[in-house]
C-alpha cells in the first residue's frame, strides 16, 4: 500500500442549517495531484479551507501524512499542519520582496537564500528576488504565490482556483510550469476549480462534488468516458442524449442498436450518453441516415448539428476540426464508436 | 445581526475571540454608558421632583431657544454657503478654481474659539448671538463643501445630459437631478454641524452668547458639579441623541448606488458668463471675512503686543505640554482603536458591531458632557486619576476613538483576511503573522489616524479644561484664559504657536489624501 498523503473520513458541515459538507470521504496517494471540480457554491472550497483549518467542520476526520490534524477531539491550527496554500489571487506579502516572500516560511538557517533561488528557478523566475509585488503580473505573481507555498516542504498543497484571475491566453502556459513545478518537486497537491479543462489537463485524480457531497472521485479518463451520473456527465463535458430501451447486452435508440458499458440496468427504459467524438460522419448508405441542420465554424473546429429518424427532436451536436466538409441540408451517414453510457 | 452571537463568531467552538480584543471593546462601552449613569446618579440624588422641576423652568427654557435658534441658522446658512462654494468650483469655469479649493478650507483648520478671539478683540459688537452666528458658520461650512464637492465630482455627467435631451433647463436639472444625488452628501455634513454647534463651548463663551454648553460650565465653576448642571447636561444629551439618531437614521437610507459602469468622462463646465465677476467677488467676500480676518488680526495683535515681555519660556512650556498631550493622546487613542477595527473586521456578531457604533455615539458627544461625567465618577470613585494626565487621556481617547478607527480600518481593508491565512500555512503563530504581516500593512493607517487626532487633541478645549490636572496649561487654554479677561495681545503668539503647530498634521494628512488614489471612506 502506498503512503497517503491524505486521508478524509465522513467529513461533514453545515452553515445555518445548510450542508455545506456531507460526509465526504477519500485518500489521496503520496506525490499525486488531486483537482477537485464542481459548480460554484457545490462546497469544494469549504472542503478545502478545512482541509487547511481555516473553517472547522462539524464532525469527521482529516490526517496528513498519517497525522490526524482534525478529528473527534482534535483541531491542529492551520500553522502546525505543514500545508502550502496558494489562494485565488496570490495574496502576496505585499511590503515584502519576491526574495522575502519565498523566504517567509522558511527557517532562517545558512540554506534559506538558496532554497528561494531554487524555489525561483522550480517557477521560472529567476532575477526577480529583488522586485515587490506590484511590479510583477498577475501571472508572475502566482508562480511566486506557489513558489512560497513550496519553500517550506510541506507535506501538502492547496491550490484555491489558482487561474480564475488570469487571461485565457496567459492560463495554458501557466498551467504546465506549475504541473511542471510540483511533478519536480514530488509535491501532493489539490486543486480546486469549476473548469473542467483545467481539471483535465492537469490533474491525475479528479473528484466531482455537487451540493457538498463528493459524487465521483476518479482518475481523468474514466470520469470523462464513464461518469456516475447524468450530471456528471454533462457537466465535464458535451453529450448527445438519446431515449433508449435496453435488450439484453444491447440498447436500442434512434442511432440503432449499440452496446453498452457497465451491468445491465433493473430498468428498461434508458437516457443513452454518447460522447460527440463518438461519432463519424460518412455517406448515406454507412449508417445512420441524417440530415444537416446547421453548421457553425469556429476556426479550429466547427460544430454540426444534425437531426434523425423519425422524431423531430432527435438532435446530435457533433464537433469537427477545421471546416466542416458538410453544408445544411446535406444527407449522410452517422456511426458511433464504442461502447455508450446508459443511466 | 444575530443576537445569539455574542460570544460566537462565525466558528463556535474554535475560533475564540482572544481576551486581547474583548478587554478593550468591554471597557470602552463600559466607560461609554458613563454620562447616562452620570445623569441618572445625579437625579436620583438630587429627588427626581427636584430633578424634573430644575428641567422644566424658564431659564431651561431660554437656553433651549438660543440653543436651537443658533443651531438651526448656523446649520442652514452653512448649508447654503457650502453647496453654493461647491458647485461653482465643481461645475462652473471659475477663474482660479484650485487656489479657491484650498481657500474656501481653510477656515475648518482654524479652531473656532481663536477665530472668536479675533473677532471679539476687533469690536464688542460681535458679543451675543451676530458674532457667534458669524463665527460658527464660518468655522462650519467646509463640513458641508468638502463632502457635496466630492458628490458633484463622482456623479454620472451622463444622468444631467440625460436630463438636458429630455427638456430639462439648467435650473430644472439641477433641482431634479443634481440636488437628489448630492443629498446624502449635504444631509450628512449638516446634521454634523447640527451636533458641532450643540457641543461648541469656546467659541461661546468666548463670544458670551449663553447656550447650553456655556450655562452647563458657569454652573460647573460656581457650584462645582452641583444637580442644576446634570440637570442642564440631560437636556442637551437629550439634545445630541436626537441629531445622532437622525443622522445615524439617514446615513443608512441614502445610498445611490450608481447603475452602470464608472465614470470616465469629466463633469460639465458651465460657463459663468456675464456674471463672473459677481461670483468672484462673492468668493473673494468669503475668504477675507472667514480667513481674512481671523488671521489679519492674529498678525495685527503679534505685532502690536509688547515684544518686551514675550513669554518665550512660558510659550515653549506650553507647546511642550500641547505636543505631549497630543502624543500621548493620540498613541492611547490607537491602542484602543487597533483591537475595536480588528473585532469589527474579523469577527462577527453583536459585539463587533458595537464596537464599531459605539465608539461613533461617544465621538457626537459634546466634550463638557464627556469631561463633567469623568470628573464625577473621578472624583468619587478613582479619586487618586482625579486630576491627572490619566484622566484627562481617557477623555481624548473617548472623543476621539472613531477618528482613529476609520482611519485604520481603511487600511485594515487592504490586508485581506488571506494573506494572513497564507501566512499561518507557512507556520507562522497568529501573534507572528500579525507582527510580521498585518502590521506592516496597516502602519500607514494607525499613522494617519495618529496625526487626525494629534490635531484634535492640540485643539482641544472643553474637555481639557475640565480634566487637566491643576497647573497645566496647553496653548488652547492660553489663548481661552487671555481672552477671557479680554488680555488679547497676551494671547496672540499662543494662538499663533497652535495654527502653526496644527498645520503640520493638516499638511502630513492632506498628502496622504492626494497620494493614496482617492480610497476615501466617509
Amino acid at each position: 500500500m502506498t503512503a497517503l498523503a491524505l486521508s478524509i473520513k465522513n467529513l461533514s458541515k453545515s452553515f445555518d442549517g445548510v450542508n455545506v459538507l456531507e460526509n465526504v470521504a477519500f485518500d489521496l496517494p503520496k506525490g499525486k495531484m488531486l483537482a477537485i471540480l464542481g459548480p460554484s457554491g457545490c462546497g469544494k472550497t469549504t472542503l478545502l479551507r478545512s482541509i487547511a483549518g481555516f473553517e472547522t467542520p462539524n464532525s469527521g476526520s482529516i490526517e496528513i501524512s498519517g497525522k490526524e490534524v482534525f478529528g473527534e477531539r482534535k483541531y491542529l491550527s492551520s500553522e502546525k499542519r505543514r500545508i502550502g496554500y496558494v489562494p485565488q489571487e496570490g495574496a502576496l506579502f505585499p511590503h515584502l520582496t519576491v526574495a522575502q516572500n519565498i523566504a517567509f516560511g522558511v527557517p532562517r538557517n545558512s540554506k534559506r537564500n538558496d532554497r528561494v533561488l531554487e524555489m525561483l528557478e522550480l517557477v521560472g523566475m529567476e532575477g526577480f528576488e529583488k522586485r515587490m509585488p506590484h511590479e510583477l503580473s498577475g501571472g508572475q505573481q502566482q508562480r511566486i504565490a506557489l513558489a512560497r507555498a513550496l519553500a517550506p516542504d510541506p507535506a501538502l498543497i492547496l491550490l484555491d482556483e489558482p487561474f480564475s484571475a488570469l487571461d485565457t491566453g496567459l492560463r495554458a502556459k501557466l498551467r504546465e510550469d506549475i504541473k511542471y513545478a510540483l511533478e519536480k518537486s514530488n509535491a501532493t497537491s489539490i486543486m480546486v476549480t469549476h473548469d473542467q479543462e483545467e481539471a483535465f489537463s492537469m490533474a491525475e485524480i479528479i473528484a466531482v462534488m455537487r451540493d457538498g457531497e463528493l459524487i465521483q472521485i476518479a482518475e481523468p479518463d474514466d470520469i470523462y468516458t464513464n461518469p456516475k451520473d447524468l450530471n456528471v456527465a454533462t457537466f465535464v463535458g458535451e453529450t448527445v442524449l438519446l431515449d433508449g430501451y435496453v435488450k439484453g447486452d444491447y440498447v436500442d435508440c434512434p442511432l440503432g442498436t449499440l452496446s453498452y458499458q457497465g451491468n445491465s440496468p433493473e430498468k428498461d427504459k434508458v437516457t443513452v450518453m454518447i460522447r460527440p467524438e463518438q461519432f463519424t460522419i460518412g455517406a448515406v448508405e454507412n449508417g445512420i441516415k441524417a440530415q444537416v441542420a446547421k453548421t457553425t465554424y469556429f476556426g479550429h473546429d466547427s460544430l454540426i448539428q444534425m437531426h434523425f429518424g423519425q422524431n423531430e427532436n432527435s438532435f446530435a451536436s457533433i464537433r469537427v476540426l477545421g471546416k466542416p466538409k458538410v453544408k445544411k441540408g446535406d444527407m449522410v451517414g452517422l456511426q458511433v464508436e464504442g461502447d455508450v453510457v446508459i443511466y | 445581526m444575530k443576537l445569539t452571537g455574542i460570544f460566537k463568531g462565525k466558528e463556535p467552538q474554535r475560533k475564540r475571540i482572544s481576551l486581547l480584543l474583548l478587554l478593550p471593546v468591554f471597557l470602552f462601552i463600559f466607560i461609554a454608558c458613563l454620562p447616562l449613569l452620570y445623569i441618572v446618579i445625579r437625579a436620583h440624588e438630587a429627588g427626581w421632583e427636584t430633578a424634573i422641576h430644575l428641567i422644566f423652568r424658564e431659564r431651561v427654557y431660554d437656553l433651549l431657544k438660543n440653543t436651537l435658534l443658533l443651531d438651526i441658522t448656523v446649520t442652514f446658512t452653512s448649508m447654503v454657503i457650502g453647496v453654493a462654494t461647491a458647485w461653482f468650483i465643481e461645475r462652473t469655469n471659475l477663474w482660479g478654481k484650485r487656489m479657491w479649493n484650498v481657500l474656501i478650507t481653510l477656515p475648518f483648520a482654524v479652531p473656532a474659539f481663536v477665530s472668536s478671539y479675533s473677532w471679539v478683540s476687533l469690536s464688542p459688537v460681535f458679543e451675543g448671538f451676530f458674532g457667534a452666528f458669524l463665527v460658527l458658520t464660518l468655522y462650519s461650512y467646509p463640513l458641508v463643501h468638502l463632502p457635496v464637492a466630492a458628490a458633484l465630482r463622482g456623479m454620472n455627467p451622463s444622468l444631467e445630459e440625460v436630463a438636458h435631451s429630455l427638456g430639462y433647463g439648467p435650473w430644472k436639472t439641477f433641482w431634479r437631478v443634481t440636488f437628489p444625488q448630492m443629498r446624502p452628501a449635504l444631509f450628512g455634513g449638516a446634521l454634523l454641524i447640527a451636533l458641532h454647534t450643540l457641543a461648541e463651548f469656546g467659541a461661546l463663551s468666548l463670544l458670551r452668547f449663553d447656550t447650553f454648553t456655556t450655562a452647563i460650565f458657569d454652573q460647573y465653576t460656581m457650584t462645582f458639579n452641583g444637580a442644576s448642571a446634570a440637570m442642564l447636561t440631560t437636556v442637551l444629551l437629550f439634545l445630541c441623541l436626537l441629531f445622532i439618531g437622525l443622522e445615524l437614521y439617514i446615513r443608512g437610507k441614502a445610498k445611490y448606488t450608481p447603475v452602470g459602469s464608472g465614470v470616465s468622462r469629466s463633469q460639465e463646465q458651465i460657463p459663468l458668463g456675464a456674471s463672473a465677476p459677481f461670483v468672484l467677488i462673492g468668493f473673494i467676500a468669503l475668504t477675507v471675512v472667514a480667513v481674512g480676518i481671523p488671521l489679519g488680526r492674529l498678525a495685527y495683535w503679534l505685532i502690536h503686543g509688547s515684544s518686551a515681555s514675550f513669554p518665550l519660556a512660558e510659550l515653549l512650556s506650553n507647546l511642550f505640554t500641547t505636543l505631549s498631550y497630543g502624543l500621548g493622546g493620540a498613541i492611547a487613542t490607537a491602542l484602543i482603536a487597533l483591537p475595536l477595527v480588528m473585532l469589527s473586521l474579523r469577527h462577527r456578531g453583536t459585539l463587533s458591531v458595537m464596537a464599531e457604533r459605539v465608539p461613533y455615539i461617544v465621538h457626537s458627544l459634546p466634550g463638557l458632557v464627556i469631561g463633567l461625567t469623568l470628573v464625577f465618577f473621578a472624583v468619587r470613585y478613582m479619586n487618586p486619576i482625579y486630576q491627572t494626565s490619566v484622566l484627562l487621556v481617557i477623555g481624548y481617547v473617548l472623543l476621539y476613538v472613531p477618528l482613529a478607527q476609520s482611519s485604520i480600518r481603511a487600511s485594515y481593508e487592504q490586508a485581506p483576511e488571506r494573506i494572513e491565512e497564507v501566512a499561518r500555512t507557512l507556520g507562522k503563530r497568529p501573534i507572528t503573522v500579525f507582527f510580521t504581516v498585518t502590521l506592516p500593512l496597516i502602519i500607514p493607517g494607525i499613522g494617519a489616524g495618529m496625526a487626525l487626532v494629534f490635531l484634535k487633541i492640540m485643539n482641544e478645549l472643553t474637555a481639557t479644561l475640565l480634566l487637566r490636572p491643576t497647573g497645566v496649561d496647553t496653548l488652547a487654554i492660553k489663548v481661552w484664559q487671555h481672552t477671557t479677561n479680554s488680555e488679547f495681545a497676551a494671547a496672540a503668539p499662543y494662538a499663533a504657536l497652535l495654527i502653526l503647530i496644527s498645520s503640520l498634521p493638516v499638511y502630513v494628512l492632506t498628502m496622504r489624501s492626494f497620494s493614496s488614489k482617492r480610497r476615501e471612506k466617509l
